[in-house]
Parts: structure tokens; sequence; C-alpha cells
């Protein structure tokens, strides 16, 4: 049953609904009205005048060859750092619900890498693969391979993806294994009776019972390798070589904030804001709709 | 179709065993009802038939063969589940064409098992339909549909009806016994629910805390039940027991009623009576004092003490009977043939 709680007049549901509207304000709106605003104009490089420039910034975008490869690299960054995230996680899960003795112990070591903050991650993957001092790059170097990603782009943006998704992985394995125990067992089992074996099984039944939940973490992992990935990159390649790990995010702050460029920055911040805005009611209206049985 | 035979089967969890050595030999096409109260092994053991479970000890054989390490899908049966336990994102038909389509049946042979099955279970018009949009009964039936179409040697039911409403269930229970008797194949039921037990079962297994307590025809264990346990939990209201004490054919009961027994005995005993044939007599030696009484209809039951004791007995007497008529002590002869006497310490059955 629906519970509707009800009030009489206006003034106690805006009090109660007033403290989140006021954070959104602050941190959401304001920023958010600022953003669009100052992408209208070119500020001189000390801040004192600035010009209107009407769309200029963006034409100016959309013409720059580096703000289009930047444009591929985070759709290349964000499906890579997805895909594995994800991936891993699904299987762990998989080996988690099968699991019947320490499944706890399990389950908590696994949800430790969660608990570390991005540029943390970064540094501690950083060290790993350091090209001088790294323990990896230096197993590697044994084994006949010449670890360097900051010379090699394709080293660069792999380990920025595994960087990410490493912490990425605890949290998608909290919803893929209560996603896995709601199924009941004795689908499981009648579909082990009809013959599916494990593969089988997975393929035709766990799968499609699981998509509500592959759906949402989808979208939630998009946003994150889309934002929240900015720390690990500034750590471990600050956005190079050559620009191989400059996702649109990096981008917003190497211009703004490095190159002074605060019109362009700006302008990208609205970009982004469209973009990721655009794939979430994409995703909500098209793909949700099939997930659903 | 094929014989399902049951050889000293124990199981353990850890190191409680749960399971204490079933024997079970199963015709082909028999009908076996295992019935028993929750938690006495009795899903268990049907889980291990459908290798669900793993045989701690003993030996499974179907159709003659040992199965005790095969795989569920190699031995060849059919379940059906308490819950159903249907693919919730699939339509009625992919339900049924699950198994078929894995075991790579050519597609025009799909379609004519499924369309057999959905007709003898009245699911024509719901072929298309996910199970979320069906009845309780109608999901039960996409279950049995999912089962027959494989064409199993066995069949194995778990609780079926036990989410139904209770007019569904008796109609469903009805349809079961038709389509077993119809398709002959040998099938293993279990249930709480004595009523079942007694109406589809060609033989019914009584299960107690991991014991087998009585093996037979539905009938044979409501006249002979094997031992105390059996006697009540087959037949409702449950059968009287009254403790007394046996000299010969004869036994004194606690108030110092004598009655006399179908068997001689000697020492103390445990009489059953069941409440269906305790008969209204002023001169019977059986004394009720009655506290309720419970009208149905088609016969009326009256709850009381034993006079003069504080043992319960139930009485039923057919027919319509007012709460006027049966007020105070009313007093019950029982023909001695209808009496069983038990061993007061085993509670096995004594004599014949």
């Amino acid at each position: 049953m629906e519970k509707r709680v009800t009030f009489k007049g206006w003034l106690l549901p805006l009090l109660l609904v007033a403290p989140q509207l006021a954070v959104t304000a602050v941190f959401f709106f304001y920023p958010a009205g600022q953003a669009v605003w100052q992408s209208l104009f070119i500020p001189d490089p000390f801040g004192l005048r600035s010009q209107f420039v009407g769309l200029g910034n963006f034409e100016f975008l959309l013409g720059d060859s580096y703000y289009r490869a930047s444009f591929v690299t985070t759709a290349v960054f964000s499906s890579l750092v997805t895909l594995v995230s994800m991936g891993a996680a699904l299987c762990l899960a998989v080996l988690a619900d099968r699991l019947i003795k320490g499944a706890s112990t399990y389950r908590t070591l696994l949800i430790w890498p969660y608990a570390v903050a991005p540029a943390v991650a970064g540094v501690l993957w950083l060290f790993m693969f350091n090209t001088r001092v790294g323990v990896i790059s230096w197993y590697l170097g044994l084994l006949g391979y010449d670890w360097n990603h900051v010379l090699n782009e394709g080293e660069a943006m792999g380990l920025v993806v595994v960087a990410s998704a490493w912490g990425r992985v605890s949290y998608n394995f909290l919803f893929f294994l209560a996603g896995l125990q709601s199924i009941p067992r004795s689908v499981i089992e009648a579909a082990a009776i009809d013959g599916a074996r494990f593969w089988t099984r997975f393929r035709t039944i766990v799968f499609p019972l699981l998509s509500p939940t592959t759906f949402f973490l989808l979208v939630v992992n998009i946003v994150y390798a889309f934002f929240e990935t900015f720390g690990v990159i500034h750590t471990i390649t600050s956005g190079g070589p050559q620009q191989a790990t400059t996702i649109l995010v990096y981008k917003v702050f190497a211009d703004g904030f490095v190159g002074q460029d605060l019109g362009s920055s700006a302008a990208q911040s609205v970009i982004l804001l469209i973009v990721v805005g655009t794939l979430t009611i994409i995703q909500f209206k098209y793909i949700e709709r099939k997930v659903h049985y | 179709m094929a014989t399902v035979t049951l050889t000293n089967i124990r199981k353990s969890f850890g190191p409680n065993e749960v399971i204490h050595g079933v024997d079970l030999d199963v015709a082909n096409g028999e009908f076996i009802v295992i019935v028993g109260p929750s938690g006495c092994g009795k899903s268990t053991l049907l889980r291990m038939v459908a290798g669900l479970e793993t045989v701690t000890t003993g030996e499974l054989r179907i159709g003659g063969e040992r199965v005790n390490e095969k795989e569920p899908m190699d031995r060849n049966i059919a379940m059906v589940f308490q819950n159903y336990a249907l693919y919730p994102h699939m339509s009625v038909f992919d339900n049924m064409a699950y198994g078929l389509r894995i075991a790579k049946t050519p597609k025009a042979e799909i379609a004519e098992r499924v369309a057999n099955a959905a007709k003898l279970l009245q699911l024509e018009t719901f072929l298309a339909r996910k199970p979320r949009e069906l009845s309780g009964g109608q999901r039960q039936r996409v279950a049995m549909g999912r089962a027959i179409v494989r064409e199993p040697d066995v069949f194995l039911f778990d609780e079926p009806l036990s989410n139904l409403d209770a007019k569904l269930r008796v109609q469903m229970r009805l349809e079961i016994k038709a389509l077993q008797r119809k398709l002959g194949v040998t099938s293993l039921y279990v249930t709480h629910d004595q009523v079942e037990a007694m109406t589809l079962a060609d033989r019914m297994v009584v299960m107690n805390a991991g014991d087998v307590e009585q093996i037979g025809a539905p009938l044979e264990v409501y006249e002979r039940p094997a031992s105390l346990f059996a006697a009540q939990f087959i037949g409702s209201p449950s059968m009287n027991v009254l403790r007394g004490t046996a000299a010969g054919a004869l036994v004194t009961l606690a108030n110092g009623a004598v009655i006399e027994a179908a068997v001689d005995a000697k020492g103390p005993v445990i009489v059953g009576i069941r409440p269906e044939h305790l008969a209204p007599d002023p001169q019977g030696p059986i004394a009720l004092d009655t506290t309720m009484s419970e009208p149905l209809g088609w016969n009326t039951l009256v709850h009381g003490t034993m006079g003069g004791t504080d043992s319960e007995l139930v009485a039923s007497l057919a027919g319509v009977h007012r709460e006027s008529e049966l007020q105070g002590t009313m007093r019950f002869s029982v023909a001695a043939s209808l009496t069983h006497l038990f061993d007061a310490a085993s509670g096995r059955r004594l004599g014949g």
C-alpha cells in the first residue's frame, strides 16, 4: 500500500525541503549558472576585464582538434572503466554467491578499496607502476617488457583505467551480489533440472534477471568515469602523454586553471553538463524500458 | 517411465543426521506421496532424488541405474516447486520450451509438444503471457506444463499446492491426479497435508523426524496405522489416544472404564480410537465431558475430556446437531474391531 503524507498549507513542507533546496542552489545551480554566464565571455589573463563574445567560445571549441580528441579519449576511457569495473565485480559476485564458508570475510575484503580516495588510489597505482621504482614495472622489466606509461599512450590509458576501475569494483560488487541473492534459488534449480549447465544458466536466467541492477550500475559508472576519475588522472598522468588521457573533465581543469582560459573552460563545463544530462535521459528513456520483465 | 529405488538412504548436514535410513521401492507409474510435519526431512528426501542435494550414504536408483553421482539434468526427472520457480522474464511458451531448447529439440517438435501440454492444461490462450500476468492456479499449471513437455521418467512435486487458496487446492488436486493417471508417469509428491496424501497416493510414506513411520496404501494406513505417529497424523480430526492397562482383550482406561480391544495384550498400552468411530450410546463405557462443539454441516465435532480425567477426547457425529443437545456428559461406545492398540513405550502397533 502506498503511504502518502498530506500537509495542510504549504509552509511546513516548504520548510522541510528547504535545506535540500538551499544546498542544491548553492552548490549546483549557482556554479552552473556562473559557468553558463562565464562561457559567454573571454576574460583577460589577469581577470581584470572580460569581453562578451556570445557563442564564440563554443565555436572555437568545436573547431579545435584537441577538444575533439578529448571527446574520443573520454568515450574510450569511460567505456573501458565501466566495462572493467562491472565485469570484474560481476565475476567476483558470482563467485561470492557460490561461497558458503568465509563469505563475510571475502565480502569485507572486497569492500575495502571503496574506502580509498581516488587520488590516493592513483598514487598507489603510480608507485606500483613507476617507471624507475615501481614493483610491477620492475618485474615486467625482468620479463623483458619495458613498461613506460610516461611515454607510451596505450600504457598510460591502461593504467588510469585500471586504477579508476579498481576502487569501483567494490561498489559494483555489492550491488551485483545483492542482485544475485535476490534471485530465488528454486528458479536456478529448475533451470538445472531443465538441463542448463552453469554458463547456460548464467546467460539465459541469471543475467536477464540481473538486468535492472546492471542497468543501474551502468548509469552510475559512466557518470563516475566522466567526473570522479579526475583525482586518479591528475596523480598518475596529469592528462599525458600527449593529452592521451585528457578526458573532458580533466581538460576543463587544464584549460581553466593551468591555461587560465576561463571562458573556454566554462564553455567546456556547459558542454559536459549537456552531454551527461543527455546520456542519462537516453539511458532512462530507452534502455530502462527493455530491462523490465 | 521408470522405477525408483531408495536403499538405506541417509543424509547428514555436518554432524547432524536428518534422514536416518529410508528404504523405498517405487513401481513403474506409481504415485507415491511422502507426508509428514515440517522438518521431518520429506523435502530433503525429494531433493536427493532430484539431485539437488547429495546422498550421504545409501543408494538411489532410477530405472535400475545408480544415479547418486549424476547431475539433476542427467537423471531425466522433472520437478514442480512450491513457489513454481517459473522463469519470470520468459513467456509461458518459453518457460515450457526452455528444457527442450537446451536439449536441442527441433523447433517444430518443441512447438508441437508445448501445444499438446498447453491443451492438456488449458493454457492455450496464455502462451504469450509472462508469469506475473497469471493467477496462482495458472502459474501452477505452467509449472506442470514445463514438467510434462520434457516427458521425464519421474515427476517430483515439492508441496506444489501449498501456495494456493483452499478452493483452488481441491481443484488442482483433482487435476494432478487425473493428469498422473493419464500420463502414467512415476511420481513422488511431498506434502504436509494429510488430505492430499489420502486422495492422491497409490501408496504413502509417513515420515517423522527423519524416519519412515509407515509405507502403505492410504486406507491401509488409515485402518491399520503401524505407529502412534502415523495413527495421529493421518485422519482428521486426529485419532484419540487414551492410556490404559490391558489384560487379554480388555483394556482398563485411566478412569476405570473398561473397553474391549481387537487384540490381546498385557500391561500398559495406548488405545487409539478415531473420533468418527465413537458411537453415541447411553450405556457406553466412554464418558465425554463436553466443552465445545463445532458444527461442520455434514458432521459435528464434540470436544471435551474423558470423564474423570484430563485427557482430551473428540467425537465426530454424523449430520447436524444443535449445541443444546451436546451439553454435559455424553456416553459413547466403540466396536472392538475399530480400536487400535499401541505399545506404551515404543508407540508401535500391537497385534495384526
